[in-house]
């Protein structure tokens, strides 16, 4: 299962919500304000670096480069619409509006 | 592949009646209970306040629609499960929920199943499609 989440983990529960929701091998995708939860040194981190344990998490290139973030937690990996689309393919997908 | 039920689950997360989301959500569900889909429905987030009992609309010049909930097990949508949760963070209790039905043997009142957040993401990971309100 895809889970996709869109709004910034420091002003909605949605990040939260979705992680306590994901089996083990699930793929969390960030995209547009939800790439804040990609942030180093925030206090999202723990959070995020618990479900990378278990969860593949992708960040959407085009977001952050929109909002000139950078530093990102080591582990999240970058991709663009393309792989966007290739992760749509092989999930079924559930959004955190 | 083709001749197999199709699993949807519906995700409710938004609070009733300060959007449309919950009220279109609900016509979806009772437009795709006419059709062969097993269906089942999750209140998780602030979608668990569309289950409270006692919702009164009449002041807000709006059509309520907590009591067409009361109908789902008519339309056989009987598998409708609330995170536990989201219910206690919101300081609601099973007493607090909704009957959506009675029991077609024992006429008890039904209510939605509370269920933890690890069955629903066993449930969520069954499904065809997930819709979202």
């Amino acid at each position: 299962m895809l889970h996709t989440v869109n709004k910034s983990p420091f002003g909605n529960g949605s990040l939260e919500s979705c992680l306590r929701f994901m089996n083990a091998g699930d793929v969390l995708l960030l995209l547009e304000d939800g790439v804040n939860g990609a942030i180093a040194g925030t206090s999202m981190v723990g959070l995020i670096e618990q479900a990378m344990a278990k969860n593949e998490v992708y960040a959407i290139s085009a977001d952050l480069k929109a909002r000139g973030l950078t530093n990102l937690i080591p582990g999240i990996k970058v991709i663009d619409y393309a792989g966007f689309v290739d992760l749509v393919e092989k999930h079924t997908t559930h959004a955190w509006l | 592949m083709s001749e197999e039920v199709k699993k949807i689950m519906f995700t409710v997360r938004k609070p009733p009646h300060g959007s449309i989301y919950v009220y279109e959500g609900l016509e979806v569900k009772l437009i795709m209970a006419a059709y062969d889909a097993d269906i089942s429905v999750v209140f998780m987030d602030d979608g668990v306040f569309a289950l409270k009992q006692g919702q009164d609309t009449k002041e807000l010049g709006i059509k309520g629609f907590a009591a067409t909930y009361g109908v789902m097990v008519d339309y056989e949508i009987s598998k409708m499960y609330v995170d536990r949760k989201s219910m206690e963070d919101r300081g609601m209790t099973e007493d607090d929920l909704l009957v959506i039905g009675e029991d077609e043997d024992t006429e008890e009142p039904v209510k939605p199943k509370v269920v933890e957040a690890e069955e629903i993401a066993a449930m969520m990971g069954e499904q065809h499609n997930i819709l979202v309100f």
